[in-house]
């Protein structure tokens, strides 16, 4: 066959798709078709026919509508869900700023720690998590049993908070900004749970900073303070954005809002409700993130 | 290799500062107390932290050996008075253990390995060819990472429900077949590259790749060898530390997971974490113990028994984990 040969430019195009070929059968089948269809769920009236086929009956925006107007519980629990995601945004991030500036320092034992902080990501299966929750208060003295209890309590423990509460509020403190130090605390649990994997990518961010940057900022007399708001923050800031996508993903997963969703589709047999549920809550959440994301790239310094 | 350097460079660096030489002597004593300060209280952060994280599970492994009377002991705190096993011999016996962590271990490692060839072909894909639309194909593998399970459960569980691709199904067996309650789907959507948190690990494997210098596959290719042949026995060889840091994570997570077997109601004889969730109610219902505590001490017992192939499995490739994704990870 004398026929025209094809380029090698071609053929390499040819050769990635190959290579992406089931990645990309995989996305249009299970993911386009099926964002497809739970729109189209939400707008009709589903009902399950006899040899296991299903039907559909356009209804417009009733489910919506009844969904905001009528559900009994969703709006709240949408609500504390994406409340409680954008209260553990900074929580988690400057958490684990913080402990990787630590963990990121040579002393004995370092691998030892770093694999403590890895395992509760190894260790998060909703199945075992209940009862590490459970465990958590029956070991009284961690920190967990404690805010939440101590304050309905009072000085069951030795320690009265609302004494301590007060005496902030003499100082003027706002209570806005004391209400949320006091839920940080009550959460700490969950927030150092929920670092794991942040606190890796924070401390591959730190070691990929020059020394020579310190070196320069030690020599022009730069503080230690200035030092991290000059050189460290600034070097770390775009990890900072895949942090917050995997703050929000990995928090909105096990939120409620995705258990009310199942369990309106498997449950209450509602799909259609169902549907409108993860919709939405899906569109509320990549807003957030479009929002985060937007506003922290505007600030951030990209170093090459 | 970098970071090796880098804190050589530092070390040498403190030492000239350090060195009573160059400053001041009553500078210095302040310096270092202020970094023993400053040692001492990181030191104290860093073991509550570690407190916090472990206290819930040695408070499990204590408990599963706690018998009634040290459960209802209050001066019984972190040592058991009279140590028992029976909460393991009981947990054991009803979740079938050995059997039934054996088809999970192999179901678990065979979607694994599915995970691991085919993510890393994608992400080889994405890495090393340059086609058309090839951002935009990229942007639909974080749209994939970002879009939550539960967003696309009810289609996909529809699909499995009455799984009849092109009508060929039907064709032959007359009507769309059901393939609830088998592992089949999760294999099918882990072939195509949607499995369990399969985005991510396409990204890894991406950014791997693109690290690995090009003169490797030039030299294949001058010397003859294939694209396919190229990628297999070139640069899967090479890929090792991100092909196990995948193998470990999709392990894990599957083995985690109980999203996906629920959605798809896998027999609870393969997913040993799904029949840990009704392991309470058995030793309720079957054995007939009522006291809610106990129960606890035997669900306890149970998660031990079912995270111990994890935690060895941590504890031995521990190193490649953190490392894998430092490295060759999601950092960018």
């Amino acid at each position: 066959m004398k026929k025209k040969k094809l380029t090698l430019t071609k053929k390499k195009i040819i050769n990635g798709y190959m290579f992406i070929l089931p990645w990309f059968v995989g996305f249009i089948i299970f993911y386009i078709r099926s964002i497809v269809l739970t729109a189209q769920f939400s707008l009709s009236e589903l009902s399950v026919g006899a040899i296991g086929g299903y039907e559909l009956k356009f209804v417009g925006l009733e489910n919506f509508i009844y969904a905001f107007r009528e559900h009994g519980t969703f709006k709240q629990v949408l609500t504390t869900s994406v409340g409680n995601i954008i209260l553990d945004i900074p929580l988690i991030i400057f958490f684990s700023l913080f402990m990787s500036m630590l963990l990121n320092k040579e002393f004995k034992g370092r691998t030892v720690v770093r694999a403590i902080f890895f395992l509760p990501v190894i260790l998060n299966s909703s199945a075992i998590s209940g009862a590490l929750e459970l465990s958590q208060q029956m070991m009284a003295g961690g920190i967990s049993a404690g805010s939440g209890q101590m304050i309905a309590e009072g000085s069951s423990t030795g320690v009265d908070v609302n004494y301590y509460i007060n005496l902030f509020k003499d100082f003027a403190m706002p209570e806005a900004v004391l209400d949320y130090i006091v839920a940080a605390v009550g959460r700490i649990n969950k927030i150092i749970t929920a670092s794991g994997v942040q606190i890796v990518i924070f401390i591959a961010a730190l070691q990929s900073i020059p020394g020579s940057m310190y070196e320069v900022a030690k020599i022009e007399g730069a503080t230690a303070y200035e030092t991290f708001w000059r050189v460290t923050f600034p070097m770390v800031m775009p990890h900072i954005i895949t942090n917050v996508v995997y703050t929000v993903i990995d928090n909105f997963a096990e939120s409620e809002v995705v258990t009310l969703a199942y369990d309106m589709a498997f449950t209450s047999f509602d799909y259609g409700l169902s549907s409108v549920f993860s919709l939405v809550s899906t569109v509320i959440i990549c807003l957030i993130l479009v929002l985060i994301c937007g506003f922290i790239q505007k600030r951030t310094f990209y170093y090459n | 290799m970098s970071s090796k350097v880098d804190s050589k460079a530092k070390s040498r660096f403190n030492m000239t500062t350090s060195n009573p030489k160059y400053i001041n002597y009553t500078k210095g004593m302040v310096s270092s107390t202020k970094h023993l300060i400053i040692k001492v209280f990181s030191f104290i952060v860093i073991i509550g932290i570690c407190y916090v994280i472990l206290a819930p599970v040695i408070g499990m492994v204590v408990n599963s050996f706690m018998s009634d009377t040290d459960a209802y002991n209050p001066m019984v705190y972190m040592i058991p008075q009279n140590s028992t096993l029976e909460r393991y011999r009981l947990a054991w016996e009803r979740l079938n253990y050995i059997p039934t962590i054996s088809r999970d271990l192999l179901y678990s490692g065979s979607l694994m390995l599915i995970q691991v060839f085919v993510c890393s072909m994608v992400g080889y894909g994405f890495a090393r060819f340059n086609f058309p639309f090839k951002k935009l194909l990229f942007a639909c593998v974080v749209v994939m990472i970002v879009i939550p399970d539960h967003t696309i459960m009810l289609p996909i569980y529809m699909t499995f429900r009455n799984f009849d691709p092109l009508g060929l199904v039907s064709l032959i067996a007359g009507k769309p077949i059901n393939l609830m309650s088998t592992p089949v789907p999760m294999y099918i959507m882990t072939i195509f590259g949607c499995g369990v948190r399969s985005g991510l690990y396409i990204y890894i494997f991406n950014q791997f790749f693109r690290g690995l210098p090009k003169e490797i596959e030039e030299a294949a290719l001058v010397d003859g060898a294939g694209t396919w042949y190229t990628y297999f026995r070139i640069m899967l060889v090479n890929a090792v530390p991100s092909v196990i840091t995948v193998a470990v994570f999709s392990m894990v997570w599957q083995y985690n997971d109980t999203f996906y077997s629920k959605l798809f109601l896998i027999s609870e004889d393969i997913v040993i974490s799904k029949k840990l969730t009704t392991l309470q109610a058995t030793i309720k219902n079957v054995d007939k113990i009522l006291d809610t505590t106990i129960q606890e001490l035997y669900l306890d017992a149970g998660i031990v028994l079912v995270m111990l192939p994890i935690i060895i499995i941590y504890i031995a490739l521990q190193k490649y984990f953190i490392e894998g994704v430092e490295r060759s990870g999601i950092v960018g």
